[in-house]
């Protein structure tokens, strides 16, 4: 039809779900306008004024008419929020096994980093069939991160982790929108997520210089930064043992524990006193200015990949 | 309701328009219906204006690539569209105008509470103007009318701080005016006026008013923050410096959601008014359509969090906001049914007011369905940011509010300036309007769920069709707005004499000459039933 | 208008509505000013249970005598403003004249110590975005703080310049007999004014100056 797009493409295992409800929604709404507009049309044509003398009868409204069009509207309403509510669950929980994409929005690229080392800009190469979880921050100020072919939006912000996740159904190529108005070249801050087949993309990984994987890039800068003089894991130590810390629940000085996740090693690193581990003292100094967004992440990965407690 | 008025021959006599004259009699009156008019001057500029930045955008969207403006001076656009339309225009414009000049005629009282702080309140909102008029000569702001941080207080190179101010300004008119009809509502009703015989336009200020009076206030701190951090560099909602920017947008939007009702419930009193003298016919649903504002305005405090799905929020609270979101929604439909019910059997004309009150209703509903999705959390994640949210607020803001506004002014009309406005055009002008309306937004519906953001200056090229669809209705749309204005200016001088009560309403309003005088009513009517009694057979001599 | 003191603006029936409408508007006021200092609380609230530690370290750099001192003065404000308002409803001029100038002078003491504080703030270095050298790990969460200190002091303290210069006006008008009891409704309104200010500094001196403690 001249080229005029309707539907965007279903590229994700989120879309189908997304679409179901859509179509639920479109199917209501169309369903009251007709409703009340057609009531409209047939009350204006067939109580036509027909002289300007023309008296009415009063009515006074039933109580049941009144609660039936309270309640109906309500039920509708309930059966729209629990069916929100619960893909909204499986848009935000992402899987365990998802493959980690790091992802650093500023002004106005995209900067992504795979766990095997490789790095693009405003590109994203995904393979099929296979969930991907985005760990995203941003340098400056707010950005969006929007596939509207996966139906995945999730702001990105400054100083803290958020984070999105999909399954790609389809190869191809779709659009990357930045959706938060984020400055002059705002609908400029746009790229493409690849959709490949798993051997493609297994082939895409092996191309290109990669100096290691973005884990062992953290524990190259684990040891420049000397974190390692003091995290050395054993029991002695100055800071704590982080082998296995993501996940794990930690106990802090001063009462109260807190589930340790990246945003909470992100803070560590950048603010060490707000958190202090229980049982240490608190004499880490800042790395605030010392190291990029980029580099933060890579300490994530590093951290992740020092899996199981070694006790 | 009082005796019917005895249509008098026309002769000269002295109402509020002619008592005095001079420049002076109008910038220091203090008679409610004089800065009622004052309001609407500044309010149609402020449109206008509003409407100018529209055309703009929508003519730079006609092609994907950016090649009218350049990134920057689009981006200014949208804010300035944004900014003048919803603190200048949308935000005063029924309570300031209609609100201002029918609340005392239709409580039966001389004037409002405080005339001289309702003057004050205009001089305040110019003075808002002002500052926005500076930025705007001077170069404009590039936040978007939200302000989100920290671009607006550390990335933004523009003109934030004055536009802040004209914002914290234009803030304490509304407030002043919101001050003003809750005392008068509550303490200058004519004798035998209970609540329940209120019209429902009054109620619907009322609603407003406590949204204005209550929520203003945040706005106001909100933004004196948002310059601090911008003047001194401060860490307030920056990351960098120890301050949260989700704490910015929960606060704004503490206002600005409840602001949305300030924009819309006004324009639902207005078509309560019109929908039943137009069908002659009382309200159906009294109590419901009554109540549903104040349930509008209660709720409506509680809902901030929906704009917020994906800003970084816990998956519990944007539960908690999307269930009260769908509660909003409930009252609404509730007066969307009343309305339908009260044409069943009525004597319905089809004169301009009532074409309004077809489109409102009709666009209304399509607003309001389209808040459903996304209220919907699992489907606000795609479509939030989109042009979907664009043509939804639109539905309701233009759709909704804007056609309830023309529909009002119509009607009075004759009531503000003696006149009758010619019924040919003004029919012809409500369906242009109508027409370009939806052939400017439908389309976004479909373009926001394709996946363009909105505020976006270049877009990719398979989007065009739709959007050329889009600026091809802004431009009827725009001369849709345009035949209004140059109508009803002409009905002043050549419109015929329009008698006290030329729709033979019931409204208090209606039992005086028109223009009114000074005083509203040569003597304190006396109320003995409530504001619709059109069903009951009119007196002999009526 | 009618230099009768009760006299009757055109638009009230007489003088009961009047003084009813006026009562309402202040209350209506008073609830905008709730939200107003509300809103500046919520962000207060938010960052105090972020950074605890950081806002006792802050308000250990406030001056808690002058805070007490401060909190006194207003307290005796507030009685003398009530006598005032009882001067005015049982028509004794020269109680409601003389407690209203005594209430300024209060206000004025109150605004006094408050500059002061302004002034060691500026001495030490303990103002955010203009002079700041406040040092150690807590500094930016401390400096949040001294910030909300400044943003909610300053906004009180506007509120009592405003206060002061209402009073002001009706002691002038009261000195000039325009009240007595069948006619003093703006002192009761002043008066109302006045006790919320206090009010909100009753909130403000824990939230504020007894934060460590």
């Amino acid at each position: 039809m001249w080229g005029l797009p309707l539907f965007p493409p279903q590229a994700s295992t989120l879309a189908p779900q997304v679409d179901a409800l859509f179509f639920f929604l479109v199917g209501v709404s169309v369903f009251f306008s007709l409703l009340i507009a057609g009531l409209i049309v047939y009350f204006a044509i067939r109580y036509h004024r027909r002289s300007e003398d023309e008296v009415t009868e009063a009515v006074h409204e039933p109580m049941a008419l009144e609660l039936t069009w309270t309640m109906v509207p309500f039920g509708l309403a309930m059966v729209m929020y629990v069916w929100g509510a619960s893909v909204f669950f499986t848009a935000v929980r992402p899987p365990p096994d998802a493959l980690d994409v790091y992802v650093v929005g500023k002004q106005w690229m995209w900067k992504f980093q795979h766990t095997e080392g490789q790095r693009e800009i405003n590109d994203l190469h995904v393979p099929l069939g296979r969930s991907v979880r985005l760990t995203m921050t941003s340098e400056d100020v707010i950005h969006s991160f929007f596939v509207p072919a996966f139906r995945v939006k999730q702001d990105v912000l400054p100083g803290r982790y958020t984070t999105t996740w999909f399954n790609a159904t389809k190869p191809g190529t779709y659009h990357l929108f930045c959706a938060e108005y984020c400055g002059t070249v705002h609908s400029g801050m746009i790229g493409h997520v690849v959709v490949m087949e798993p051997t493609q993309y297994e082939s895409w990984l092996g191309t290109g210089a990669v100096e290691g994987s973005l884990a062992s890039a953290g524990e190259k800068l684990f040891q420049d930064l000397a974190c390692n003089t003091c995290h050395t894991g054993d029991a002695q130590a100055r800071g704590p043992n982080l082998r296995g810390l993501l996940g794990r629940s930690v106990a802090l000085e001063g009462g109260g524990t807190i589930i340790a996740d990246e945003t909470y090693i992100r803070e560590s690193v950048l603010d060490p006193r707000a958190k202090i581990v229980a049982g240490f003292q608190p004499i880490m100094p800042t790395y605030q200015g010392l190291v990029t967004e980029e580099q933060l992440l890579s300490l994530v990965a590093y951290l992740k990949s020092l899996a199981g407690p070694t006790s | 309701m009082t005796s019917p008025a005895v249509t008098l021959a026309p002769e000269p006599q002295e109402h509020y328009l002619n008592v005095d004259y001079g420049v002076r009699s109008w910038l220091l009156t203090t008679d409610h219906k004089r800065v009622a008019l004052l309001y609407l001057i500044g309010i149609t500029g402020a449109f206008f204006l509003g409407g100018f930045f529209a055309v703009l955008i929508r003519l730079e969207l006609l092609t994907p690539q950016g090649d009218l403006v350049q990134a920057e001076t689009y981006n200014k656009l949208f804010t300035m569209h944004g900014v003048i339309m919803v603190f200048f225009f949308l935000i005063p414009s029924i309570p300031a105008v209609l609100g201002n000049f029918l609340l005392p005629l239709m409580i039966g009282a001389r004037d409002v509470a405080f005339p001289r702080l309702n003057l004050l309140s205009w001089y305040i909102y110019m003075a808002g103007a002002a500052f926005i008029s500076t930025v705007v000569v001077t170069g404009g702001v590039d936040t978007g009318w939200t302000f989100y941080t920290p671009y607006s207080t550390m990335s933004s190179t523009t003109h934030v701080i004055p536009t802040a101010l004209g914002i914290f300004i234009v803030g304490f008119s509304s407030i002043l005016t919101g001050l003003n009809f809750i005392v008068t509502i509550h303490r200058m009703r004519a004798p035998g006026l209970t609540w329940f015989r209120l019209p429902l336009f009054v109620w619907s200020l009322y609603a407003t008013s406590l949204i204005q009076v209550l929520g203003t206030p945040v706005l106001t701190i909100v933004i004196a923050l948002l310059g601090v951090e911008r003047l001194l560099h401060v860490g307030i909602f920056d990351p960098a410096l120890g301050g949260d920017p989700v704490l910015f947008q929960h606060l704004f939007w503490f206002y600005s959601h409840p602001a949305v009702y300030i924009m819309i419930l006004p324009g639902m009193g207005v078509i309560s008014e019109l929908v039943t003298c137009f069908a002659r016919k009382n309200i159906f649903g009294y109590r419901f359509v009554a109540f549903s504002s104040l349930g509008i305005a209660v709720l409506g405090f509680l809902v901030w969090g929906h704009h917020m799905f994906v800003a970084g929020q816990s998956v519990y609270a944007a539960m908690v906001f999307s269930l009260l979101s769908y509660l909003v929604a409930i009252p609404s439909a509730i007066k969307v049914f009343n309305w339908t019910a009260t044409l069943h059997r009525g004597s319905i004309s089809y004169q301009t007011p009532m074409l309004y009150v077809f489109g409102f209703i009709g666009l209304f509903t399509i607003g309001g369905l389209t808040g459903l999705f996304l209220a919907c959390i699992g489907l606000d994640i795609h479509v939030t940011d989109t042009y979907f949210v664009v043509a939804h607020f639109h539905y309701i803001m233009v759709g909704g509010m804007v056609m309830a506004y023309l529909g009002g002014i119509h009607y009075w009309w004759p009531k503000i300036t003696g006149r009758l406005y010619p019924e040919g055009i003004s029919k012809l002008a409500a369906l242009v309007i109508f027409l370009g309306f939806n052939l400017t937004f439908f389309p976004q519906f479909v373009l926001g769920y394709l996946g363009m953001p909105r505020r976006y200056h270049v877009y990719p090229e398979e989007f065009q069709v739709l959007n050329v669809m889009s600026t091809a209705g802004a431009s009827i749309l725009g001369i849709g707005y345009l035949l209004p204005m140059i109508y009803l200016v002409w009905s002043l001088w050549y419109g015929e004499i329009a008698g006290p009560n030329p729709w033979r309403a019931t409204g208090l309003e209606w039992q005086t000459p028109s223009p009114p005088p000074r005083d509203n009513f040569t003597a304190t009517p006396i109320v003995t039933t409530g504001p619709y009694e059109y069903s009951r057979p009119r007196g002999a001599h009526g | 208008m009618a230099d009768h003191a009760t006299a009757v603006a055109h638009q009230f029936d007489d003088v009961d509505q009047q003084r009813e409408a006026a009562t309402l508007g202040m209350w209506v006021f008073l609830a905008t000013e709730v939200m107003l200092f509300g809103g500046l609380l919520t962000v207060y609230t938010v960052y105090r249970y972020l950074y605890a530690r950081g806002f006792a370290e802050g308000s250990r750099q406030l001056d808690l005598w002058l805070g007490s001192i401060n909190t006194v003065v207003l307290i005796t404000s507030s009685l003398t403003m009530a006598i005032g308002v009882h001067g005015a409803q049982v028509g004794r001029r020269r109680v409601l004249v003389g407690s209203l100038l005594l209430t300024i002078v209060l206000g004025a003491i109150f605004l006094s110590i408050k500059g002061i504080e302004y002034a060691h703030k500026f001495e030490e270095g303990l103002v955010p975005g203009i002079d700041f050298t406040y040092a150690g790990p807590e500094a930016p969460h401390v400096a949040l703080f001294i910030l909300l200190y400044f943003m909610l002091t300053g906004v009180h303290a506007i509120h009592m310049v405003i206060g002061i210069g209402a009073v002001s006006v009706v002691a002038y008008l009261g000195w000039r007999g325009r009240f007595g009891p069948s006619y003093h409704t703006p002192v009761e309104l002043v008066g109302l004014y006045w006790h919320f200010v206090d009010i909100v500094w009753i909130f403000l001196l824990p939230l504020l100056y007894l934060l460590h403690h």
